[in-house]
């Protein structure tokens, strides 16, 4: 220890990114709020005094997951290529990514749609609506802050702004949109298995 | 003056959380006098009820948010890059918007007593209690916009803090001077490494709770309503899942200021280094287990009761273990009795009996009979004021040399000490009397011959003195940062990097990035005949 200390110079000297402890700072905070909202949609599970009931009027998403899961593994391949400077390659798997996440938001807009005005089902309606709109609606809403992210960077490369040294920005970028991603398990099982 | 608005020095926004949240104590002092007015005699009509509710809502709300945790943050803000050897924060832009959205909280919450009806009657100033508990805070039981202040200025302020946590953590892990290995950094960093991952996995669950507050009140949500089958038990939860791990939130830093004043003035290295950082670790991990020790009385399983009694026994090991280690470092040391380290001997004392109190209202069977009574006020008045004020003190002793190039002034600073010394005791060890007498907290009278009235004289005559130690310390910081004696880089010869520049550090703080060979590098370039970085 004492010797490799005091041979230590400026240039072995390395730390963890700032960006990407910043960004895990940031996932763990957001954890932690989406714990609370599952714990209150766990809990009134079955507790609502009038229907409808989960059963009643939700249809289980699955292409919507699919193209949300799937979003994760483009993005990954986007973050290899631009990391060997592949940027066609990037572009691509860069606007498959957006595009995914764009239908799984297109998805949720039409179960919204459909519920509300078709089955008259609105947060007011019960303790099932409540959490429902609650849960589903911050995860969304997560969703929607990555798709501006996504954007910002698709305009941002078309105008051939992002280059092989970004790769860095991007990958953190990337951290926050597979968390996303890992959230909509939890709260698909939550609200699709667990709670129909 | 947009040097000052401007800025994204961690220095400068350090000063302004202080200053901010001086401005604030004194607002919340206010408001404890008042309150102490009301309450010398029986049956006494200085303040209406209405009026009561609103000062204690707003006296806990503040002293937690706009007080306790800016001034820490400020002194974090200050010291920790300065302490690792780094230019500045990890985020100085965060850093900044953190620092506003705070202020801006603070002034929202205010702004409550400019709204509705008058200012002597405190407007719409939120009157359900700092913690709030549903149902009083539905639309049913508080129309109007009294709430929406609470929960809105605290969301704001809330957002500011996850980003000042994050911002912490950040800086810590990836912003150390080379050969500033984590097993060399100051008890400083480290204690505030673990606040910041405190404050991120703390705050955000009050920020979850207070969106599902906003729901129920603005959208219709059910969330804490009874009538649609919800439990305002869920809140309770929901609130302490914060509101317990708060408390560390405050008080870590504090064991921060402490683990560096108390070397510092006893002459010697800390003793037992890992095992601070280890309990230090640990208590930030207990912590976030204990909350429903808030709940005895609420009732739950016996299970529920047996778990959370022995959580909360638990992290008063290392607690104690902190306390030994403190006393430890002291013992055999060249003590010297300057203000940093009255204050800081002050802190152990009352921080223990605290701690004690503590440990027995975490024996359910013992909070059922004194939850919610002034007991529990004594205990936590006992910490808060007894713990983390002094040890607030005792850090502006040991840094506004550093912070200002100029030293507070030592007979200002022990007057200072003894005057608060008697006046938190008069107040705080009298209140416990009442408590077991059966005074709940929170009544805007009481009547007489209960045996509560001179218990609560003397505690009243107490603020008296609380209040003029407070002026006394107000003076001496306006007179000595115009005409104190100048301190030089290093008036209290100490050991940590902060110590190294010169006082105020100028705006890149380092003129060449330090390297660093052991855990008192100042030591080590005072003594390089026999520098610590020999027996590492």
């Amino acid at each position: 220890m004492s010797a490799t200390g005091l041979n230590m110079t400026a240039s072995t000297w390395q730390l963890p990114s700032r960006g990407k402890v910043g960004m895990i700072c940031l996932i763990i905070a957001e954890s932690a709020i989406f714990t609370i909202f599952v714990a209150a949609y766990v809990f009134y599970i079955g507790k609502s005094l009038n229907g409808p009931t989960p059963r009643e009027v939700l249809r289980v998403p699955i292409v919507g997951t699919i193209c949300l899961l799937s979003s994760s593994l483009t993005m990954h391949w986007a973050i290899a290529r631009l990391r060997q400077g592949q940027m066609a390659a990037f572009r691509i798997c860069w606007f498959l990514t957006l595009l995914l996440g764009a239908i799984f938001i297109g998805g949720t807009t039409l179960e919204w749609r459909h519920l509300i005005y078709q089955d008259g089902f609105t947060i007011q309606t019960n303790l099932f609506g409540t959490t429902y709109y609650s849960l589903v609606g911050l995860h969304a809403s997560h969703v929607i802050v990555g798709l501006i992210g996504l954007t910002i960077v698709m305009i941002l490369t078309l105008l051939g702004k992002v280059k092989r040294e970004h790769s860095e920005r991007c990958e953190v970028f990337s951290l926050y949109w597979h968390f996303v991603d890992a959230v909509w398990v939890v709260v698909f099982t939550t609200v699709y298995i667990v709670g129909r | 003056m947009y040097e000052w608005l401007g800025t994204g020095d961690h220095k400068k926004i350090g000063l302004m959380y202080i200053v901010y949240a001086l401005l604030f104590l004194v607002v919340m002092g206010v408001e404890a006098v008042l309150m102490r007015i009301q309450l010398t005699h029986a049956n006494a009509t200085f303040l209406s009820p209405e009026l009561f509710n609103r000062l204690f809502t707003l006296h806990g709300t503040t002293g937690v948010f706009f007080v306790a945790m800016p001034i820490l943050f400020g002194f974090g803000n200050y010291l920790v890059p300065l302490m690792i050897g780094a230019r500045d924060m990890a985020y100085p832009r965060l850093n900044a918007f953190g620092f506003w959205m705070t202020a801006f909280g603070g002034l929202l919450l205010y702004a409550s007593f400019f709204a509705g009806d008058s200012v002597a009657q405190a407007g719409i100033a939120p009157d359900v209690g700092w913690f709030a508990y549903a149902p009083l805070t539905a639309t049913a039981f508080s129309p109007g916009h009294s709430t929406d202040y609470w929960n809105l200025s605290l969301l704001l302020a809330g957002v500011g803090s996850i980003s000042g946590g994050a911002n912490f953590v950040a800086t810590i892990l990836s912003m150390r001077c080379p050969g500033m290995t984590l097993g060399r950094m100051p008890l400083l960093a480290w204690m505030n490494l673990v606040m910041g991952g405190l404050v991120l996995v703390t705050i955000s669950p009050l920020t979850a709770a207070q969106l599902m507050l906003m729901g129920d009140r603005y959208l219709g949500a059910h969330f804490f309503d009874t009538q649609a089958g919800g439990s305002v038990v869920m809140w309770m939860h929901f609130f302490w899942i914060f509101g317990h791990p708060e408390v560390y939130v405050l008080i870590i830093p504090c064991f921060a200021f402490i683990s560096e004043i108390i070397p510092v003035f006893s002459r010697k290295a800390i003793f037992g280094y890992p095992a601070m950082v280890a309990a230090t670790t640990s208590i930030g991990f207990v912590s976030l287990g204990v909350w429903a020790h808030h709940m005895f009385t609420v009732g739950m399983p016996s299970y529920g009761n047996a778990f959370f009694v022995l959580t909360t026994m638990v992290v008063a090991v290392p607690t104690g273990i902190k306390i030994f280690n403190w006393l430890a470092t002291i013992w055999g040391g060249r003590i010297r009795f300057r203000t940093p380290m009255l204050f800081a001997l002050g802190f152990l004392f009352q921080f223990l009996i605290g701690g004690l109190t503590g440990i027995m209202l975490a024996t359910a069977p013992f909070d059922w009979q004194l939850g919610n009574s002034y007991f529990v006020v004594a205990h936590f008045h006992y910490v808060i004021v007894g713990g983390i004020l002094f040890s607030i003190f005792a850090a502006f002793y040991y840094w506004f040399p550093k912070m200002t190039g100029r030293m507070l002034n030592e007979t200002l600073g022990k007057w200072h000490f003894w005057i608060l010394l008697i006046g938190f005791h008069l107040t705080f060890d009298s209140l416990h009397i009442p408590g077991l007498l059966g005074m709940p907290r929170r009544v805007y009278t009481y009547e007489a011959g209960r045996g509560w009235e001179s218990w609560n004289m003397i505690a009243s005559i107490g603020v008296i003195f609380q209040g003029v130690a407070v002026l006394i310390f107000v003076y001496n910081m306006i007179q000595s940062y115009v005409k104190g004696t100048p301190a030089g880089n290093d008036p209290w010869d100490a050991w940590t990097l902060e110590w190294a520049t010169t006082s105020p550090p100028p705006e890149y703080n380092f003129a060449t990035v330090p390297t660093v060979h052991s855990r008192r590098p100042l030591w080590d370039i005072k003594h390089p005949d026999d520098p610590d970085s020999k027996y590492e």
